[in-house]
């Protein structure tokens, strides 16, 4: 399965070792994780993120597929969690595959660009000072400009 | 007057704002930004929610969709804050 939208947590190690080694004709195999982060001035105690079921698995499958048409990639994987989170823990991985590494760099980076602002997730911050939605920063709409 | 049964759902903070995750609804709007309209006359909850659609997104049968977009034959409209996915 190419595209995950799970609340279990993953391997991201387990992961990028299955997805190499499936690969064939490809070089180069690119991984981007993203990760709870603390922030030290408002400690979290937990990340809650809402998806849209129903929207969310083909929003990633059509970004996915945008990808795959427009780098030369033997393979790309996206999983992306919901529900609680805590610091520390793994939120998403996007991996791409190709024969040579410019189109898996460039494909991972479209992916997380258009998973920032287009995939139905939204971010919710429980930390000592209240809960607060994470709001989309200019610079994440902006970034799709490029692609 | 044509009256069309939406399934309206609502996200994030909108959700919380309305104060419910999902709705259905006989409306007669021609536009997303109709049904808008309709929404905001029925309570200030919803006046609050959607007080500044520039803040908003829109998204008819699962696709996003700009507030002008026709819901011609749309079974579902959700509103949710911009995506903070990654």
């Amino acid at each position: 399965m190419a595209v995950r939208v799970q609340s279990e947590p993953f391997d991201a190690g387990a992961e990028l070792r299955a997805f190499s080694t499936a690969q064939i004709n490809a070089g180069a195999v690119v991984t981007f994780t993203g990760i709870v982060r603390d922030q030290p001035e408002n400690p979290l105690a937990f990340m809650e993120i809402e998806h849209y079921p129903g929207m969310t698995q083909k929003a990633l499958a059509d970004i996915r597929q945008t990808a795959c048409a427009r780098w030369a990639l033997a393979d790309a994987l996206v999983i992306h969690r919901f529900g609680k989170l805590t610091v520390g823990e793994d939120i998403m991985m996007v991996a791409t595959a190709s024969k040579h590494r410019k189109d898996a760099f460039e494909a991972a980076e479209f992916l997380m660009d258009y998973l920032k602002s287009r995939a139905p997730f939204w971010k919710k911050e429980h930390a000592k000072k209240g809960t607060d939605w994470v709001a989309q920063r200019a610079e994440d709409e902006a970034a799709l400009k490029r692609w | 007057m044509f009256l069309a049964m939406i399934d309206v759902l609502y996200f994030a903070w909108v959700r919380e704002r309305i104060g419910l995750p999902r709705e259905q609804l006989q409306s007669s709007a021609v536009t997303v930004r109709e049904l808008v309209g309709e929404l905001i006359a029925r309570e200030a909850r919803y006046a609050a929610a959607f007080a500044d659609l520039t803040s908003l997104c829109v998204a008819v049968d699962q696709v996003l969709v700009d507030f002008d977009a026709p819901l011609k034959d749309a079974r579902e409209v959700a509103f949710f804050p911009p995506m903070t996915g990654g």
